[in-house]
């Protein structure tokens, strides 16, 4: 197949056109702003994502629309804005040229002090009010989940957050106003083209599409592959570990359906993406989801990198086998076909070739007489790494355990099968007795780590209770901390 | 201070909610910070290299492959240090810019190298081979004292009474010891410091620095020039907490040491990382007490040390426990009482100010033997409060023999404790409990008294420098910096106040130590204290020089002069304050004006433990709610209600702000925030990944703040006002003490829970599989 290539990388930052015929492979959107554009009105807070100070709206075409999204400037390459709209918070303005709605409603209600991380929220705040004129408090928490303040108390922010409407009109905004310009102008960057750029540490390639993809890795199978870059991206900005070249795939395998009982997804689907899918179909997994880093990861990061990057704490994996996912793994034209919890070989292996790479995921949904349940704990509620995540999906007939897969995040060296808890619960009476009968056989099957996330002793201790916690939820109902119901 | 109680017509006067001044371009992402600076041309980058040994003797530091690294000029060791290689405290000698022989931490700087961007800068300074000899170390107080307990600054001693006679006469006795974590200032903005060079031995340096005046010191040190080479500039700050009270001097003093070298403009900013293992935080300490009480909860003696991970060197840590004993009261009184710090050497790096200083590691550990004389007597932790309150004309001497005068701490508590119904939920929390299997409900109501004034009489001192233009319009300058507490506001506000005009006549200008020299940090709270005193004072200054103007042109008696808002009255004719200050102008009037204040009535003697070291005190109380899930420790804060005394606010709508804000830092550090090394003495929790400040929605459910507007300062502070940066901070003991009930319900509170912070969703499960063990008597 011989796809023409185009050697620029070419996005819109806010009112501008911007085509780039050099770039280093690791250049990140942040630098490029602050840098090389001298955008100075986006912070770095912490470069890798967590504090939200650097965020940017992101545009992008999804079905002849164009949906904008917050995202953590300081981890994403430039190279995967190719055909997007970059937003920054210099290109907010009043329907007068003065302030913003969000900006003013922030000044007015003191949401800012030292003011350091204010565009980022400035920024957050938008995309929430783009998206969702009148938000709730629950809207606008999830909203700021990825937005560190060290100064309010936060309490300012979210009273500025509810009175952006008595401030004027989202349908008077700048990026309504010009919405069918922007449309048209991201749709002509769409040429169907292979991109490669060159850099003086090495290329960056843009695949156009996923055979293209497949024949770019079997000339390249040390490429790394960068998705939503939440992982990637901090081996720039921390390790500064070269990673050229560089193949950037989060703008394709984008698909998810439903059918025959299962959901299958793109590797390439982030979790906002897929997030009313599973809304619907696993709802057992919307606070697991709500809970994964902050909106601006989320918008980002896909689950084929979650699954494909092997953490052990990874939060997706642990829920994913415990339904029985499976992943098709892809190299050249060849597919093949792995049960997930087999694809997690030992800590940072993986059952994946050079130059093979994750296409799909397939994961069947729970039946209806099935139990199912994700349980995540960490040391702050929300926008932390996992401790220990543990997924249930157990079956109970006629008051007797049927059936129990069992898998866990954070208590060994991959995300793991609890198989002796499992067996321990088969066959047996579904009793708070045969629960405690079974705590034990977690030694078996696990012996996790002190870190500084939590210590063994602690991680251990927690994984039993959850299954506690599982059986505790089918005779009384939630136990868990809800900060809000969910309406 | 008869206008006291005017209602100014002027806009932006005293006592009313004002904007932050730098509102409107925090959000609009024009607020300039000193990365945001447009860079001199030819700007480089440094870069520190730093230990990775947390006790060596340096074997070898071989520097060439920094040096050969891609766009590198150079490497700076502390042989290119021209002056002295020190940015210890005065008279310490323990702390240099570049470690020369031996490390004392891990994250030491070694060296700096200097590339002409911060890439390159920052890829070279990874490509240093260093080997070490390694060497014993001790990371914390336990492996401190097991090592010979070296301190790094004396320790101090308060005593009162008789304390032998007092514990063995009280009926019951207590003894315990109680962990508490440090904490990461984790201020958004990271140091960063960017110094050009000028003629001669001048350099100017930008500096996120809450003490510019010290900055100054040590820059001029490093170099080996007088201060006079040396000017400080700080606009703004992205937060600072205490966290660049004396950790920017490193940074300054590199980029000016580099600069000075290079004859270029040098800027070095570290990676969020390198920040928070470099530069120091919140002390650790270890608390043992023994507390001799009544049959009614009555404190009768208190004997209790207070060991403080210190770190490498001195830094403030005498100063930050010696604050810790100061508050080790909070708000009871001690019949006898001995309290003794133990300022300890670990190999880690060195702490420093945070928010509270010491204080709220004292408070913490008092409220410990609160909390034990509560459950050892079955009754309401808040009664035991009530019973050891100081008292209003007796039982009001301090562990430091200060008169407590100004005491309104029952008030206080009494407002909130019927304004937030404690005693009925807690009544309902402990019937929940008692049915609820797996969530478990906690209360508490907790009293702050903070003690306001620097302990070091020296520092409490300021100077303003105003100039009143030609047209009216007012240049104001002061000693203060604003890192987002809304000092420059306040301190505009008074200025408007006192000339009567609207705020925004009064032009805010960056602290710049060549305007007013000789400045104290901006911290203990102070700064619209001192620096508003100075500011007043220039004004008063000018306004004198104005009215003796206005008597001789209009022949008219002082009496007949008055500063109306916009204006100025002689007898009844109206002078248009722009037109009235030209006239002044052309008769020869000096319409500038340096202002100086200086605490009065304080005064310590250190050594003999006695003294009046606080001006006056900042009241406070809260009462926190939180909801425990028993099976993994996790928790949420549903409520919190907040009583606080800022005496009469010069600006609500900031003082709320700090009173929300420091509160939720208070939170995050008894909760969420831990600080973890590892067995080399690394620290590990170095980012946000994976050190834990509060988010959005951590924030209590209900979180409901109210000033005690009835407050006036008794003492005659500015316009009758009180200090609010860091007394609130401390309203978050009431989330662990609420967090210790909800674990305390497993064992039906007849067990003190004992709980030590950070409380942790581990150490809360821990805690409640602790005290179910010794209620079942295993």
């Amino acid at each position: 197949m011989i796809l023409e290539t185009r050697t620029t990388v070419r996005f819109y930052l806010n009112g501008d056109l911007v085509e780039l015929d050099a770039l280093e492979p690791d250049r990140t959107l942040l630098d490029f702003l602050r840098l090389d554009r001298v955008l100075r009105g986006t912070k770095e807070g912490c470069a890798e994502g967590d504090c939200g100070a650097c965020t940017v709206i992101v545009g992008r075409m999804d079905g002849g629309v164009v949906r904008y999204l917050p995202a953590n400037a300081c981890i994403m390459l430039v190279s995967m804005l190719d055909g997007a709209h970059v937003v920054t918070v210099e290109h907010l303005k009043g329907a007068d040229g003065g302030l913003h709605p969000v900006q003013q409603a922030m000044v007015d209600y003191h949401g800012s002090q030292c003011g350091f991380c204010t565009p980022g929220f400035v920024m957050s705040l938008y995309g929430l009010w783009l998206a969702n004129p009148s938000p709730s408090v629950p809207e606008i928490e999830k909203a700021l989940q990825g937005n560190l303040c060290r100064c309010t108390g936060y309490a300012p922010i979210v009273r500025a957050a509810q009175a952006v409407s008595n401030y004027g009109s989202v349908l008077e905004d700048v990026l309504n106003r010009e919405r069918d310009a922007i449309i048209a102008n991201l749709t002509a960057l769409r040429d169907g083209r292979r991109v490669v750029v060159e850099g003086t540490r090495g290329k960056t390639i843009i695949p156009a599409n996923v055979d293209d993809l497949a024949a770019v890795l079997e000339g390249l199978p040390e490429a790394t592959l960068v998705a939503g870059a939440t992982d990637v991206g901090l081996w720039v900005t921390k390790f500064m570990r070269e990673i050229a070249p560089v193949v950037i795939v989060g703008h394709l395998m984008g698909e998810v359906s439903v059918e025959d009982g299962r959901i299958v997804f793109g590797a390439g689907v982030s979790y906002a993406r897929v997030f009313e899918t599973i809304a619907t179909h696993i709802p057992q997994m919307v606070e697991l989801f709500d809970r994964i880093g902050g909106v601006q990861v989320r918008a980002m990061g896909t689950i084929g990198g979650n699954i494909a990057n092997g953490s052990p704490i990874g939060d997706t994996p642990p829920p994913l086998i415990a339904l029985g996912a499976e992943v098709t793994l892809r190299k050249g034209d060849r597919r093949r076909v792995v049960r997930l919890e087999e694809f997690f070989i030992a800590y940072g292996k993986q059952d994946r070739e050079k130059g093979e790479f994750v296409e799909s995921v397939s994961v069947p949904l729970p039946g209806a007489d099935e139990l199912f349940g994700v349980h995540k704990v960490t040391k702050r509620r929300e926008e932390d790494i996992t401790a220990t995540l543990g997924a249930f999906r157990i079956k109970v007939a006629d008051g007797v355990v049927a059936g129990a897969v069992i898998a866990f995040g954070g208590m060994a060296a991959t995300p793991k099968r609890a198989r002796a808890v499992e067996a321990a619960l088969i066959g047996k009476p579904w009793t708070l007795e045969t629960v405690e009968a079974a705590l034990d056989k977690f030694e078996e099957d696990f012996q996790p780590l002190t870190d500084w996330r939590a210590s063994a002793d602690y991680r251990m201790l927690a994984a039993k209770n959850l299954l506690k916690r599982v059986y505790f939820e089918t005779i009384e109902g939630p136990s868990h901390i809800v900060r809000h119901e969910v309406a | 201070m008869t206008a006291l109680d005017n209602k100014p017509a002027i806009r932006g006067g005293v006592h009313v909610p004002q904007k932050h001044d730098s509102g409107h371009k925090h959000v609009s992402g024009t607020a300039e910070y000193i990365d945001d600076m447009v860079e001199p041309a030819g700007t480089l980058h440094a870069y520190l290299g730093l230990s990775t040994s947390a006790h060596g003797e340096i074997v070898s530091l071989d520097l060439e492959p920094v040096r050969r690294a891609p766009g590198v000029l150079g490497v700076l060791t502390a042989d290119d240090v021209p002056g002295h290689n020190d940015i210890s405290q005065p008279g310490k000698h323990d702390e240099p810019i570049f470690a020369e022989t031996r490390v004392e931490f891990f994250g030491q700087p070694l060296f700096a190298v200097v590339a002409t961007t911060r890439e390159a800068a920052r890829r070279a300074a990874k490509l240093a081979q260093v080997s070490y000899t390694e060497l014993p170390f001790a990371l914390d107080v336990g492996a401190a004292r097991a090592a010979g307990g070296a301190l790094v600054t004396p320790g101090m001693k308060l005593e009162r009474g008789d304390v032998t006679a007092g514990m063995a006469a009280a009926r019951n006795r207590v003894k315990g010891s109680m962990e508490m974590g440090g904490q990461d200032h984790f201020y958004l903005e990271g140091h960063i410091a960017l110094a050009i060079p000028g003629e001669d031995d001048e350099v100017t340096v930008h500096s996120s620095t809450q003490h510019p005046s010290e900055v100054q010191h040590m820059v001029g040190h490093a170099l080996g020039v007088p201060s006079n080479a040396v000017n400080v500039v700080v606009r703004r700050m992205g937060g600072g907490f205490g966290g660049k009270e004396t950790q920017s001097n490193l940074f300054a003093a590199v980029a000016a040491i580099a600069a000075k070298k290079f004859g270029r403009a040098v800027k070095i900013r570290p990676d969020r990382d390198d920040d928070m293992i470099a530069t120091g935080k919140r002390h650790d300490f270890v608390v043992d007490y023994e507390v001799g009480y009544d049959d009614e909860g009555r404190i009768e003696a208190v004997d209790a040390v207070f060991a403080a991970r210190c770190g490498f060197s001195a830094d403030l840590s005498g100063p930050v426990t010696d604050r810790a004993l100061f508050h080790a009261d909070n708000a009871y009184y001690y019949p006898n009482v001995r309290l003794k710090s133990e300022p300890l050497k670990t190999n880690t790096v060195s702490n420093t100010a945070f928010r509270g200083f010491g204080g709220p590691q004292g408070m913490v550990g008092c409220e410990r033997w609160i909390e034990d004389i509560a459950y050892a007597l079955g009754k309401d932790p808040l009664d035991i409060r009530k019973a050891n309150f100081y008292g209003d004309t007796d039982r009001n001497l301090t562990p430091y023999h200060q008169t407590v005068t100004d005491n309104i701490i029952g008030r206080v508590v009494d407002e909130l404790e019927a304004s937030s119904d404690y005693r009925r939920r807690r009544e309902d929390i402990i019937a929940f409990n008692r049915t609820s299997r797996v969530l478990k409900r906690g209360i508490a109501l907790t009293p702050v008294k903070f003690g306001i004034s620097f302990t070091m009489t020296a520092f409490n001192q300021a100077g303003a420098l105003v100039h009143v233009y030609r047209d009216g319009s007012i240049h104001l300058n002061h000693g203060g910096t604003e890192m987002g507490q809304g000092l420059y506001v306040k301190v505009a506000q008074v200025l408007a106040d006192c000339f009567q005009i609207d705020l925004d006549k009064v032009k805010i200008t960056a602290t710049t130590t060549g305007k007013v020299p000789n400045t104290s940090a901006t911290a203990a709270s102070s700064g619209s204290d001192l620096n508003g005193m100075a500011a007043a004072n220039a004004a008063e200054q000018i306004k004198d020089r104005l009215v003796r103007f206005a008597m001789n042109k209009f022949s008219v008696p002082e009496d007949a002069v008055s500063f109306e808002p916009n204006c100025v009255m002689v007898g009844n004719q109206r002078h248009d304050w722009a037109d009235f200050i030209d006239q002044a102008y052309l008769a020869r009037v000096q319409l500038s004006a340096a202002g100086f204040y200086k605490t009065p009535d304080i005064h310590w003697d250190r050594a003999a433990g006695k003294g009046q070291p606080f001006y006056y005190f900042a009241y406070g109380a809260a009462c926190s709610e939180v909801v425990v899930d028993s099976l993994t420790g996790e928790y949420m804060v549903e409520r919190v209600d907040v009583l606080h005394d800022v005496g009469k606010s010069l600006n609500p709508a900031i003082d709320i702000g700090q009173i929300e804000g420091g509160f939720i830092q208070g939170m995050g550090w008894l909760t969420t925030e831990e600080l973890w090394w590892d067995d080399k003495g690394q620290l590990r929790t170095h980012a946000p990944s994976t050190y834990k400040i509060p988010v959005v929605s951590d924030v209590p459910k209900i979180f409901d703040v109210k000033l005690a507007e009835w407050s006036a300062n008794t003492a005659p502070t500015i316009r009758r006002s009180k200090a609010v940066g860091e007394p609130p901070f401390m309203l978050a003991l009431s989330v662990l003490e609420a967090l210790s009930m909800a674990a305390a319900s497993v064992a039906d509170y007849k067990i003190a829970p004992r709980m030590d912070a950070p409380a942790t969703p581990e150490r809360v499960l821990m805690t409640i599989e602790r005290l179910r063990r010794e209620a079942a008597g295993r």
